[in-house]
């Protein structure tokens, strides 16, 4: 069942696409990486998802997974044999862990992407608020998962911290460009402490795209247009 | 393990995401309590408590743990009562990817097309969010077809995870239908869609729990009714 080819449509900067390559990593799983060119949409990826036409795309034996967090499901449980469980095994833990995936994704992101694209003083004010206010429910969030281990799913990386951990260099971006720390060793400390542990991880440093660089490419497609 | 369980739904009678884990329950022949909160009052103590982050029904407390987010109960309970009846979401890796992804695809563009459609004022915006859930009915007959093998349902012989996502939907498509009297499951365009939705609502675990068509139809009007003279004092 996990034997075949394994192939990932995707792109450096893209923090979706960070997801299933730190699960692949978890999980042992060597894989081509087809990076597609900012700009423009591969025949490969407009085949293989037509519905969204958006990377992450998982190919395995030539059968495409899409969706970012369903990508880090189907490669747990193809995988299943191989390295830590990503989902957490009790199925209460495993709720949790898909509750605050979607929280980070329709809520948390939201705000953080609104940062970025924020003009004046006033809109910037507000969307910091509201990131502040995402991020103290996730510091409580990881207090009641990690309960007292290094990561949300316990001794080992796995779905959750998957699933926020792909932000982090993102997020060290917009602390930039705001000149205002977001994750706050005061405010949230247990968060800044795993996002150390998280960064230094093997299955992630490789895939964890550099902040200089980021910051870089952030500023080309933020770009106002010129008048 | 035969600890008296505890287990309670928070929902509202009509919504289809609160339908959603009741199927689950009956699918599973597990014995609830349901918690029916007051629409247009204000929201209980309980649901506040169990559900701070969103404040949305359903919610399933399970011996007081509450899960939140209509799919996610649909998998708690597949998972919890997994030796009991039959498996809701399907066995194979690659078969559940595609569950999760047309589920994601109903919750994330289809129904908030038909939500946006149904509620603006702009005759532009309306034209084109229909066109969206005219398309997404159209990619979700191809998804069908393709995922059903020739059988009753998304899940094969029997109800499983994707049928309880877009079926959940379909008294209100119906109540809709009723309301306007505009077809928005069309047989010409989409046939096997619409012999599924006959299927999907003459099971008899679902046929228990959905709300009568003719029900909602009439919360729907009232709906509108409360919206114009809002409108109206405004």
């Amino acid at each position: 069942m996990s034997s075949g080819e394994v192939k990932l449509i995707g792109a450096w900067a893209s923090p979706f696409v960070m997801r299933p390559r730190v699960a692949l990593n978890l999980k042992s799983v060597p894989y081509e990486f087809l990076q597609e060119t900012f700009g423009s949409k591969s025949e490969l990826l407009l085949k293989s998802n037509p519905v969204h036409k958006k990377i992450p795309v998982l190919l395995h034996a030539d059968k495409p997974v899409c969706e970012s967090n369903i990508i880090v499901e189907y490669i747990d449980e193809t995988w299943s044999s191989s390295g830590p469980s990503i989902l957490p095994s009790h199925p209460y833990d495993r709720a949790m862990a898909r509750f605050w995936a979607a929280y980070i994704d329709e809520k948390w992101f939201v705000a953080l992407r609104n940062f970025l694209k924020a003009e004046g003083e006033e809109d910037k004010k507000a969307v910091i608020a509201q990131m502040e206010e995402g991020n103290a429910l996730l510091e409580k969030a990881f207090i009641d998962c990690s309960k007292g281990k290094p990561f949300f799913n316990g001794d080992n990386i796995g779905y959750l911290d998957i699933s926020l951990g792909s932000f982090l260099a993102w997020l060290r971006v917009t602390e930039l460009a705001a000149s205002h720390k977001l994750l706050d060793e005061a405010k949230t400390p247990s968060l800044c402490k795993w996002a150390e542990l998280f960064c230094n991880d093997p299955a992630v440093k490789p895939v964890m795209p550099e902040t200089a660089k980021l910051a870089e490419f952030a500023k080309k497609i933020f770009a106002k247009p010129q008048a | 393990m035969e600890e008296r369980e505890e287990v309670k739904l928070l929902g509202v009678w009509y919504s289809p995401y609160a339908i959603r884990p009741k199927i689950a329950l009956h699918l599973k022949s597990v014995e609830y309590d349901y918690v029916e909160e007051d629409l247009f009052g204000s929201k209980s103590e309980l649901l506040l408590k169990s559900n701070p982050v969103h404040k949305k029904v359903p919610v399933l407390i399970h011996n007081s743990k509450p899960v939140c987010e209509s799919l996610n109960i649909v998998e708690y309970i597949d998972e919890t009562w997994n030796s009991s009846g039959q498996s809701i979401l399907p066995s194979h890796p690659h078969d559940r990817a595609l569950a999760r992804f047309w589920s994601a695809f109903v919750d994330n563009k289809w129904f908030p097309a038909l939500k946006l459609a149904t509620i603006t004022k702009s005759e532009d915006a309306k034209a084109k969010s229909m066109e969206e859930v005219e398309e997404g009915l159209l990619q979700l007959e191809d998804a069908f077809v393709s995922i059903s093998k020739g059988k009753s349902f998304f899940g094969g012989e029997a109800i499983g995870f994707m049928d309880i996502c877009l079926g959940s939907f379909l008294v209100l498509l119906k109540a809709m239908e009723e309301l306007k009297g505009e077809k928005l499951l069309d047989e010409s365009k989409t046939p096997s869609l619409c012999q599924w939705g006959g299927e999907f609502l003459s099971d008899e675990t679902v046929k228990n729990v959905v709300p009568e068509i003719k029900k909602v139809a009439e919360f729907l009007r009232e709906l509108e009714v409360r919206a114009q003279s809002a409108a109206s004092r405004s």
